[in-house]
């Protein structure tokens, strides 16, 4: 250990840097995951600052200008006013926050819950894996959107509870990813290793087990994030979201759907921005299955 | 020669009927009533085709699953008997390398994290803390031929030989007196085979390792085995001082063997 001792310290070498770099060309090779990576840098950059950037900061904040209501597009409000007389765009960039921040939100429980359901499952088998499994599939023969509304009518409107209310109904399909995954990766030869040496059931499951199941997960995440964002919208246009003054897409489109067609820009914005938001993640999710789910490539 | 330090006691294994679409599948007696010895220092060869029992028998010594009859003993002391703790300490004792590199390797884990987990599951009995992990993990990683540079990459970074070498320094990080070698050669290139077997020899030399060498290479067996054990459908054929067994079976499967062995001879 002395000998050791004297050598120079562990180099810490710039670890699987090629093969990120390797990954990356591929991703670049494809022009349409390069337009969806580029469609959701936008969309963060409008979660990050759009509230900030906005044109009309007041109108953002609920403030009203009655004389200016319905103003068609022009130079001064680029997608028009709605019916009390605020600047679209303002409302549709600060709307991205609460959109996107939700849509995250939804996924980001839905993954943890489902791998920690999924995991477990896959991982202790029989009778656990049953009752998890059926729980799963009872969670699943109810329609998302109906349990959502149930639980957001029970809970109260706002962030918060909506994001929780469609979690509730967004789990399943991580659970029975992850299950899959798990109950494949568990028989790897690596396993048995670490089963050899003592290592604790958790410690096999969450250093072992888990770390070689992301890459489907980070793939579906990503091709979830458009339709979280389109069910949060969906809360929002049916009336059980967000309330207004803040602004949401979905309310906004709900609240312009009275006016239409002759205001048709009111509904325009909000829909166009959802639209390019559900767009961009489901080209990436494509492009980022294509490098990390070895499965599904060529 | 010393004590034995692994006995195994009539040990069967029956791999019970499921119930299937169709009625039930077929029982599988994969081993039946063997029993074997293998003495402190040796090196034990086990040979058998495939499907044998052989890995079920490895499993079994690594208490993966419980024999159906019999005793597994490591040093006297039945390994069914044993508390979970106890049995917790005897995994450090007794570790195993096996046959695919590139499988038993997890791909999310660098050579650092690879090498020192079993240093950081027996922490308790081993004592060392963080620092000294890395610092014995690099001295394992020279002992099998590899360098400190390695420990940050990744497996996939490494060849089958390479692979194969970090998993014998895994194997030696808690320490073990038996080393299970589940045929620890057959996935390499010839000239790679070569360059490991004498690694092996080394390192049993250097440490006073005792090898349960589970190998269907004659050559390999005859190479480095000082007694074999010849096992067919579950059942022990033969067993014997390596040379005699392969100067003169007993058994009509070892004369086989032998017969169909290609020419070997080995350097007296």
């Amino acid at each position: 250990m002395t000998e050791i001792a004297e050598t120079p310290p562990i180099e810490m070498l710039s670890t699987g840097n090629d093969r990120w770099r390797r990954a990356l060309f591929r991703f670049r090779q494809s022009k349409l995951s390069m337009l969806g990576a580029a469609m959701v840098a936008v969309v963060l950059f409008f979660t990050l600052f759009g509230t900030v950037l906005a044109p009309y900061p007041e109108h953002v904040a609920g403030g009203v200008a009655t004389a200016d209501r319905f103003l068609p597009p022009s130079a001064a409000h680029p997608f028009g006013t709605n019916e009390l007389g605020q600047d679209v765009l303002s409302l549709v960039m600060a709307g991205t926050t609460v959109s996107v921040l939700a849509g995250f939100g939804v996924v980001l429980i839905g993954t943890v819950i489902g791998t920690l359901v999924g995991g477990i499952a896959g991982f202790v088998g029989s009778w656990t894996d049953e009752v998890l499994m059926r729980l799963t599939d009872l969670t699943l023969t109810i329609p998302g959107l109906i349990l959502a509304m149930a639980i957001a009518a029970a809970l109260g409107p706002g962030f918060t509870n909506m994001v929780i209310a469609i979690s509730l109904s967004w789990w399943p399909g991580y659970a029975r990813l992850v299950r899959g995954e798990v109950l494949a990766a568990r028989e790897e030869v690596y396993v048995t290793a670490a089963r050899a040496i003592g290592a604790s059931p958790a410690r096999i499951l969450f250093r072992h087990i888990l770390p070689n199941t992301v890459s489907p997960i980070i793939v579906k995440m990503s091709l979830d994030m458009g339709f979280a964002i389109l069910t949060v919208a969906g809360l929002g246009f049916i009336g059980i979201g967000v309330r207004p003054p803040t602004p949401e897409w979905g309310t906004l489109l709900s609240l312009s759907r009275a006016y239409m067609p002759d205001y048709w820009w009111t509904a325009m914005a909000p829909g166009m921005a959802m639209f390019l938001a559900v767009f961009g993640f489901n080209l990436l999710g494509d492009g980022l299955r294509d490098i990390l789910d070895p499965k599904a490539r060529r | 020669m010393s004590d034995p330090i692994l006995q195994i006691e009539n040990v069967s294994k029956v791999y019970g009927a499921r119930r299937a679409l169709f009625g039930k599948t077929a029982e599988v007696q994969a081993l039946q009533d063997v029993s074997l010895s293998v003495r402190k220092g040796e090196s034990f060869g086990l040979v058998g085709e495939s499907g044998s029992g052989k890995t079920t028998l490895t499993r079994s010594i690594l208490h993966l699953e419980t024999p159906t009859a019999g005793r597994i003993l490591f040093e006297g002391r039945d390994l069914a008997q044993l508390s979970a703790a106890e049995m917790r300490r005897l995994r450090a004792r007794v570790q195993i390398v096996f046959q695919d590199p590139y499988a038993s390797l997890n791909p999310r884990m660098s050579v650092q994290d690879i090498v020192t987990e079993p240093m950081l599951i027996h922490r308790e009995t081993l004592g060392l803390d963080r620092r000294q992990r890395i610092e014995r993990a690099a001295e394992l990683l020279s002992l099998v031929g590899l360098g400190p540079q390695h420990l940050s990459r990744f497996p996939h970074e490494f060849s089958g030989g390479q692979r194969q070498r970090i998993c014998v320094a895994r194997a030696l990080a808690s320490g073990p007196e038996l080393l299970l070698l589940d045929e620890p050669t057959s996935a390499l290139d010839v000239s790679v085979q070569a360059q490991v077997l004498n690694l092996l020899c080394e390192l049993q030399d250097q440490l006073g390792l005792t090898y349960f060498f589970i190998s269907h290479d004659l050559a390999v067996v005859r190479y480095l085995c000082d007694r074999v054990a010849l096992i067919y459908r579950g059942e022990l054929v033969e067993e014997g001082e390596t040379d005699r067994i392969f100067d003169h079976p007993e058994s009509e499967y070892a004369r086989m063997l032998t017969r169909a062995m290609p020419e070997v001879r080995v350097p007296a």
